[in-house]
């Protein structure tokens, strides 16, 4: 790829504030408009972008394909795991009360880990989709 | 006029929804019946939006002061439906990749009579 | 009354995308007006106080989905050009689906006469479960933003649902193209004059 230089210094500009919203709009979800599916999404293209302008190759090197496979999982176990464990207190499945001193705070921490759960899965999902479209074309 | 105004939101989501299935059954090229499809669905999360809205409601997000929100049950149901929308879309262009190197084409004409010539 | 006419202008154009979607050859330039199509549908959102959902349509549909749209266009291109073209579709009879879509669409159209009107406050949707989530959202889990205390806390096992999706299609995708492609393809009359593209 022909290096472009206006994109490279833009890009690696971009990127970092891309992830810190992405972070914000994961652990402020609760507060403002917000939440998993929205910051997993504006995760994923910050690397998607990354991608583009860097070359598919720079960018596995960064995210490498089997540990997608595993985050990707890795979410859909901390959303069941957290049910599990409501389930394990005594509560009923995805009760959230039983997580915390009282009430609000169990389900506080039931909302942020859940919350966790689905952007994991839902970054490293459209990441994968992005890889293996991407990749496809390579040879 | 308030029986227009009331109503344009749904006479525009059933032009949106017209519009996508004409797309799906009458073009044969497999990525535009994707987009046709993609339209169909835009179509309904307006739909449900458009009925979860409160008139001179506010986002539902709790504020000191505000009285009315807008319903926040359709909301949800379609801020998950977009994101297992895309997913589902990417499933069906991988499929049309496949299509494509098994068939080396993607117009349903062309990929219906190969099936017959074989 | 300004939100109204932002609302009316923003739908219209949304209909003229679509038909003019709908009447485009050009694959790529279909691609890059249904990612206008999605900016045009999250802006609409927020006019209608969803802004979580506005914020999802703009970083998927315009983002994502036009990203993965293209990344498959560069893999289904013809050989020679027009590389991006659909075929002319001269092979079907127009007027057929054209009647199936008029008979439904004028179906549709008659059933929203008996739909409340837009924004109406004592619409049954708006009477029973929702009254439920926004007087009782704060009291029980304490979060201010009422769509996620319903996607998290009251409807979690439908977000379960939701996100054990995402991972299957993200599997059936690694499935189906996952790998490196097979090296000998089908012969086709397409391939025949090709390999300068």
């Amino acid at each position: 790829m022909r290096p472009n230089l206006i994109l490279h210094v833009v890009a690696k500009f971009v990127i970092p504030l891309i992830i810190l919203f992405a972070l914000y709009v994961q652990f402020h979800g609760d507060f403002g408009p917000g939440g998993g599916f929205q910051a997993g999404v504006i995760f994923s293209a910050a690397f998607i972008l990354y991608a583009l302008v860097f070359g598919l190759d720079t960018a596995e090197k960064i995210i490498p394909p089997h540990w997608l496979r595993i985050l990707a999982a890795l979410g859909v176990v901390i959303y069941a795991g957290v049910g599990m464990e409501s389930l394990l207190l005594g509560g009923n499945y995805l009760d959230y009360t039983l997580l915390g001193s009282n009430q609000i705070a169990g389900q506080h921490l039931g909302i942020l880990l859940v919350e966790l759960g689905v952007g994991i899965t839902v970054a490293a999902a459209m990441l994968i989709l992005f890889f293996a479209f991407a990749g496809r074309g390579r040879d | 006029m308030d029986f227009f105004i009331g109503h344009y939101n749904y006479w525009i989501v059933i032009v949106l929804m017209m519009v996508g299935l004409y797309t799906v059954i009458s073009r044969g090229n497999l990525i535009k019946k994707i987009i046709g499809l993609n339209i169909f669905q835009v179509s309904v999360f307006f739909l449900y939006i458009s009925l979860g809205t409160v008139k001179g409601g506010a986002a539902p997000i709790i504020t000191e002061g505000v009285k009315v929100y807008s319903n926040p049950l359709p909301h949800v149901l379609i801020l998950t439906a977009i994101v297992v929308g895309v997913a589902t879309t990417a499933l069906a262009l991988a499929l049309v990749v496949r299509i494509k190197e098994s068939y080396g084409s993607i117009e349903e004409d062309e990929i219906h009579n190969l099936d017959h010539s074989l | 009354m300004i939100d109204i006419v932002i609302n009316i202008t923003l739908l219209a154009f949304l209909a003229i995308t679509s038909v003019a979607i709908l009447r485009m050859t050009n694959l790529f330039a279909i691609v890059m007006l249904f990612g206008i199509f999605s900016l045009l549908s999250a802006g609409l959102f927020v006019v209608m106080d969803a802004p979580d959902v506005a914020f999802t349509e703009a970083a998927v549909g315009a983002g994502i989905s036009t990203v993965l749209m293209l990344a498959t266009l560069a893999l289904v291109k013809r050989r020679q050009k027009p590389y991006y073209d659909e075929a002319p579709h001269d092979a079907h009879r127009p007027w057929l689906p054209m009647i199936v879509v008029a008979v439904t669409g004028s179906a549709l159209v008659y059933g929203t006469w008996d739909i409340p009107a837009f924004g109406a406050p004592d619409a049954p949707a708006q009477t029973h479960v929702a009254r439920y989530y926004i007087e009782n959202a704060m009291p029980d889990t304490g979060v201010p933003n009422i769509v996620t205390a319903v996607l998290a806390s009251y409807r979690g096992f439908d977000t379960l649902g939701e996100v054990t999706v995402i991972f299957t299609a993200a599997v059936a995708v690694l499935l189906l193209i996952g790998g490196r492609r097979p090296k000998p393809p089908v012969k086709t009359k397409d391939e025949g004059k090709q390999d300068e593209a």
